[in-house]
């Protein structure tokens, strides 16, 4: 037999540990990113220069370099300076997981901007000048339109976003981290079977990305009953 | 410049450069290929095609990086024996990087080409067949000229994708920029600043590429007009 799945049935365990990691690396990015994205969306369709020039130029350096590097910038790179390390901060920027969540949140808030400015751009101009004829206030025509229906009409593209997103926490590995691409790594490099070893790992996250697709299913179907297809 | 290591760098960058452009090629074949497969009317290869894409799509770069990497070698080395064939075979790490990051986006170009053919009017192939063109010539003539203008957009990001994630290679030891950055990084102690002008130079290359693909999206769309809002 050319294959060798007895190890790999033996190390579920490790590889189910992995799942556990990068569903709770997953999870956190998204939260702290969607929580800077809403403010950066906001900014990027924003008629003062010196609010949509910030948030422009932000998503355009992190979508322009790669996650890697935005990774090792953070991980590795801030160890260089003396005040970095002397800091408070330090016990924090020290640790991968926290380093890790930082990278991926910092990296996926400019793309949930982006989607967002494109959302709340195409929203009907007849929305906002009801709402405006009703008398609301800026802040209330935020809140009360436009967030609501832009957030729900991203939802479609940030399913990919988040799909993106749980590929890219495959890079936590590189910075020690036991996800399951970690785990992978761990067995392929224990008992030299990288096939088995990463083949087991494209399963795993091919399993978990059908959930997300169905979860995402589910969520459109809900929040997007409106504008589904009209059934014959 | 950066302590030495900046000429290093640049001959990282270039392969890079040069790593991108080729898997990008090998990508769109496979992609062509992907797409046609997927259009087909003959099942088992429409299946084919589908599978191709969702696997590849529902796993990491990274995985399938490391997966054709390292496992992909140890697969050969398994089954050369079979063949008769005894020596290790070392598989060359650029070669590697191509056919991963081809094999790769080719699965997402798939779906791009995909997309851009069914938004071609079903009236123009009629059109082609009706003047007696035949199939080949249709494809040729009159579906793939407009598919590009079509599939530019989609193309272009996936260009830009594919740039970032040629990094990725570095972890299996080619000696792209990222590879040598790291190399200076541990070598000075100063791992922000050679990351910081990796960033730059990929923000250099993402920065020209889409310029570049504004110019040929133009090119494409002579004769067509957008609509005015």
């Amino acid at each position: 037999m050319i294959f060798d799945y007895n190890v790999i049935i033996d190390s579920l365990p490790l590889y189910f540990g992995g799942v556990l990691v990068t569903i709770k690396l997953l999870l956190i990015s998204l939260a702290l990113g969607l929580a800077m994205a809403i403010p950066l969306g906001l900014m990027r369709v924003s008629k003062a220069v010196w609010l949509n020039f910030p948030a422009w130029l932000y998503t355009y350096v992190i979508r322009g370099t790669p996650m890697l590097v935005q990774l090792f910038l953070i991980y590795y790179g801030l160890a260089q300076f003396e005040s970095v390390r002397e800091s408070a901060l330090w016990p924090y920027l020290s640790n991968a997981t926290f380093c890790a969540c930082l990278a991926f949140a910092i990296n996926t808030s400019a793309y949930t901007a982006e989607i967002l400015a494109g959302s709340l751009k195409a929203t009907p101009h007849g929305e906002i000048e009801a709402a405006k004829a009703m008398g609301m206030s800026r802040f209330k025509l935020y809140k009360r339109i436009l967030l609501p229906s832009a957030l729900r009409r991203a939802l479609p593209q940030y399913s990919n976003e988040v799909i993106m997103m749980l590929h890219t926490t495959s890079l936590a590995s590189i910075v020690t981290l036991i996800d399951i691409t970690g785990a992978a790594r761990t067995v392929s490099s224990q008992y030299y079977l990288p096939f088995e070893a990463f083949i087991t790992a494209g399963v795993f996250y091919l399993c978990l990305t059908f959930i997300l697709v169905r979860l995402f299913k589910r969520a459109e179907l809900r929040w997007l009953a409106y504008m589904a297809p009209r059934k014959s | 410049m950066l302590n030495g290591y900046g000429s290093t760098i640049l001959d990282g960058a270039w392969l890079t450069l040069v790593l991108a452009l080729t898997s990008m090629a090998v990508a769109t074949f496979l992609g062509l290929v992907g797409a046609a497969f997927r259009l087909s009317p003959i099942k088992w290869l429409a299946f084919l095609g589908e599978t191709y894409a969702t696997v590849v799509r529902g796993i990491p770069d990274l995985v399938l990086i490391l997966l054709i990497f390292y496992g992909g070698q140890d697969m050969v080395n398994r089954l050369a024996p079979m063949f008769g064939y005894e020596d290790y075979i070392d598989i060359n790490p650029f070669m590697a990087g191509v056919f991963t990051m081809g094999f790769i986006f080719g699965a997402y170009l798939s779906e791009t080409f995909r997309g851009a053919f069914m938004a071609i009017p079903k009236g123009q192939s009629e059109a082609g067949m009706a003047y007696g063109m035949s199939s080949a010539k249709v494809f040729f003539r009159i579906l793939v000229p407009q598919m590009i203008r079509f599939a530019i957009p989609g193309f272009t990001n996936n260009w830009l994708v594919l740039t970032k994630a040629t990094a990725l290679i570095s972890v299996v030891g080619l000696q792209d920029m990222m590879f040598k950055a790291k190399s200076a990084a541990d070598a000075t102690r100063e791992p922000f600043t050679f990351y910081l002008a990796v960033a730059g130079l990929y923000l250099v290359l993402t920065s020209v590429s889409l310029l570049a693909l504004r110019f040929l999206e133009k090119r494409y769309s002579v004769g067509t007009k957008a609509a005015d809002l």
